[in-house]
């Protein structure tokens, strides 16, 4: 689906609740399925025919024409030192992506997930937070990672299959990949909970995907969070697919929505704009900070890639709609702005190019060098404290691998 | 609200009541989270009086979705904190059962040992209280095949009282089974004392024709039903397991290695039953000391009865003494 669809199914919401104002009070109003999907798709229709209008909750303060405007809730302003910084992370974040793509590819990876075209939602969140926020992520948050200073090829240890993250959450408060969707919006709140008994002024953020949102853990999520009223960000990134699933098999309202019936604000922001995912998502976390609970983003976004490298989304959805989406990259819009304004010169863009190659390289070294774990890591850290019988299997199945003594087993091959 | 320091008599759930209490008192990272166990104290009072002494911020009340406690307490323990989460009833504990497995579970290991998950779930479980379904399950041997979970169960009081104080001290998660119908008995609890490991059996009774094998409610199951053979002429002895993962095989085989013969009791189907997995290992060990096939007594592969037949279905002291009947006449 597209913006104008869901811009399409907000119309379809009034209409349909124009139409049976008369039986019904508007508010309550529950219309037929058949009337739905009518009013749906004459709003649809005249959405396409009017060219899709952007819809009045869409925060938004660089348009896909990379046009600065204002927006009456949320204002940024930055140096050009930091718009260049934004646009910086955007492009390596990018760069590195592509790379493991390839590497995928060449099949030094087994899989990975792409964040092609989400670049902006999660800088712009990323760069919003303090070091001592704390990061909650799924399993595509690469950009978000990066802010957060995480070494990229640590990422890619679970996606080559030397480990299932391994690295250590504490060091940059970004915690370990997640990836049965949604459980971990339930762990960002208990540690929200804890900063708030710590009486710390630091926030939380959970990321998760329109997919996850369906998750009754997310549901659980808001429930918890908004009765303790803990510190956390609930920072949904819309991408519009959930593997093959469009937004609207997870939900009948726009997700950001959802947050008012839990008793907190939610906003829609446009997921492909740096700088308004920045402030808004500096304001929710301001929200958390300062005792008022949390606070849903829904990133409006657009996965420009496949799932994972194992998909084809050939056979859910059209090239036509992935250019709608190209034509609004995050990346883009920024340098349009940047060169317009005279913000960023060649020799920047130059500079950034080499320096995105330098490093493709650094990460192509080091997933080729990345070692294979010993053969008795399986049996390590399955227990803080240790357990007799990991134990008596390590010791079994190591006199086991002695039987081959002269054999690869013995080498760990 | 100083913990007791000398012996008493108390009823086990009043034994756990003194451990989380001296829990909270000792260590301020320790929480209690749960649905009712705030105000009420918990539907079994086990909680009672916790929150009125350490207030609505270390013993929560909180809202009724077990994932959510379970996902919270990761959260809470991820920042620091050590939670002792109760889920109110063993029937009520799989919509948490997601964040247990996947999450609880595998988390440190996830993280190659860089995090810790000290996470204590405390499910009363078993039958033989009259209730209604889902407050009468036996759940222990789905979360003692997870990797990751540590799984025990205090058949007395006194037990009760330190290996829940060894539980909340563990750094891995520990699901807490609490024999709900034994609640109420009593027994000698000595706060001074220097308890053995946590995951460690205790012959609860010592014999030479037959070993029984039990752990939480089973056990005082065991204890008549050896008192009853003796009267037969019959010498049972009696393991209390006291941990389903890890389990103590050691003392288990070194009482088989004597008596020859083993049966196995818990309330728990007995169809991949924990009690399957003690025959299996105890087989390998003791081959060549077995006089006859270890034998398992429990529950059946139905779903736990309506009341008025539970105490059909619960191994009692008849289907224990039938089954070693059974073992002693090979």
């Amino acid at each position: 689906m597209t913006v104008e669809s869901t811009a399409a199914r907000d119309e379809a919401r009034r209409s349909s609740g124009k139409r049976t104002t008369a039986k019904t009070p508007a508010k309550s109003a529950k219309p037929t399925a058949a009337k739905k999907t009518a009013a749906r798709k004459t709003a649809r229709a005249s959405a396409k025919a009017s060219g899709g209008a952007d819809q009045p909750q869409l925060v938004q303060l660089l348009t896909p024409e990379g046009e600065r405007v204002e927006h009456p809730e949320y204002s940024i302003d930055l140096t050009a030192d930091e718009l260049r910084g934004l646009y910086r992370d955007m492009v390596l974040t990018r760069r590195f992506d592509a790379e493991a793509t390839s590497l995928q590819r060449q099949g030094e990876l087994g899989l990975w997930a792409s964040l092609l075209g989400q670049e902006a939602a999660q800088i712009g969140s990323g760069r919003a937070l303090r070091d001592d926020d704390y990061v909650f992520p799924t399993y595509r948050e690469h950009g978000v990672a990066w802010c957060r200073g995480v070494d990229p090829s640590n990422l890619l240890g679970m996606f080559r299959g030397v480990n299932n993250g391994g690295w250590d959450p504490n060091t940059n408060n970004f915690h370990l990949y997640t990836i049965v969707i949604g459980s971990q919006a339930l762990h960002a709140t208990g540690y929200a909970m804890g900063v708030a008994k710590d009486g710390a002024d630091s926030a939380v953020i959970a990321y998760f995907g329109d997919g996850a949102s369906s998750q009754g853990d997310v549901a659980e999520a808001f429930t918890f969070s908004a009765v303790y009223n803990a510190p956390v960000v609930f920072f949904c990134q819309n991408n519009q697919w959930a593997i093959s699933e469009p937004t609207e098999k997870q939900s009948r309202v726009p997700i950001y929505q959802r947050a008012q019936g839990y008793g907190f604000p939610g906003v829609r922001v446009d997921g492909n704009d740096v700088l308004a995912c920045l402030a808004v998502t500096r304001a929710a976390l301001a929200h958390a900070r300062s005792g008022q609970g949390p606070m849903l983003v829904e990133a409006f976004t657009y996965r420009m890639g496949a799932h994972t490298t194992s998909d084809d989304p050939t056979r859910y959805r059209t090239d036509d709609e992935r250019a709608a989406w190209e034509a609004k990259d995050p990346i883009l819009r920024l340098r349009t702005y940047l060169e317009k304004q005279g913000l960023a010169d060649e020799e920047f863009f130059a500079a950034l190019e080499t320096e995105s190659e330098e490093l493709g390289l650094t990460v192509r070294e080091k997933i080729r060098t990345m070692p294979d774990p010993d053969t008795m890591a399986i049996f390590e850290n399955a227990y803080a404290d240790g357990h007799a019988l990991v134990d008596e299997e390590r010791a079994q199945f190591a006199e086991y691998l002695a039987t081959f003594a002269d054999s690869a087993h013995q080498e760990g091959n | 609200m100083t913990a007791q320091t000398s012996a008493q008599k108390l009823p086990l759930a009043k034994a756990i009541n003194e451990s989380l209490r001296r829990a909270l008192e000792n260590d301020p990272k320790v929480l209690i989270m749960g649905e009712d166990v705030g105000k009420l104290g918990g539907v079994f009072r086990v909680t009672d009086g916790l929150q009125k002494d350490f207030g609505e911020d270390r013993v929560i009340d909180t809202p009724l979705a077990e994932s959510g406690i379970v996902g919270t307490a990761i959260g809470l323990a991820l920042r620091g904190y050590r939670p002792v989460v109760e889920i109110q009833f063993d029937g009520f504990v799989f919509p948490a059962y997601d964040q247990i497995v996947t999450q609880l579970a595998k988390m440190h290991a996830r993280a190659l040992g860089k995090v810790k998950l000290p996470v204590v779930i405390r499910i009363p479980y078993g039958g033989g209280i009259g209730a209604v379904e889902h407050h009468s399950e036996s759940p222990e041997a789905l979360f003692a095949h997870v990797a990751g979970l540590k799984c025990v169960s205090p058949s007395n009081a006194s037990d009760a009282y330190w290996m829940m104080q060894q539980a909340i001290e563990s750094d891995d998660p520990v699901i807490f089974f609490e024999p709900k119908r034994r609640y109420w008995d009593k027994g000698e609890v000595d706060t001074s004392a220097i308890p053995g490991p946590l995951h460690t059996a205790r012959v609860a009774r010592a014999g030479t024709d037959l070993t029984l094998a039990a752990y939480g409610p089973m056990v005082k199951t065991c204890l008549e039903a050896a008192a009853a053979a003796e009267e037969e002429g019959k010498s049972l002895e009696v393991v209390d397991l006291r941990s389903m993962s890890p389990i103590d095989f050691d003392t288990v085989q070194k009482s088989v290695e004597k008596t020859g013969r083993l049966v196995v009791v818990h309330e728990a189907p007995v169809f991949y039953g924990s009690g399957a997995e003690i025959a299996a290992r105890i087989t390998e060990r003791c081959f060549y000391h077995l006089e006859a096939p270890v034998l398992r007594v429990g529950g059946f592969h139905a779903p736990y009865p309506p009341a008025r037949l539970e105490e059909e279905y619960l191994p009692g002291l008849d289907r224990v003494l039938d089954s070693v009947d059974r073992a002693l006449a090979y």
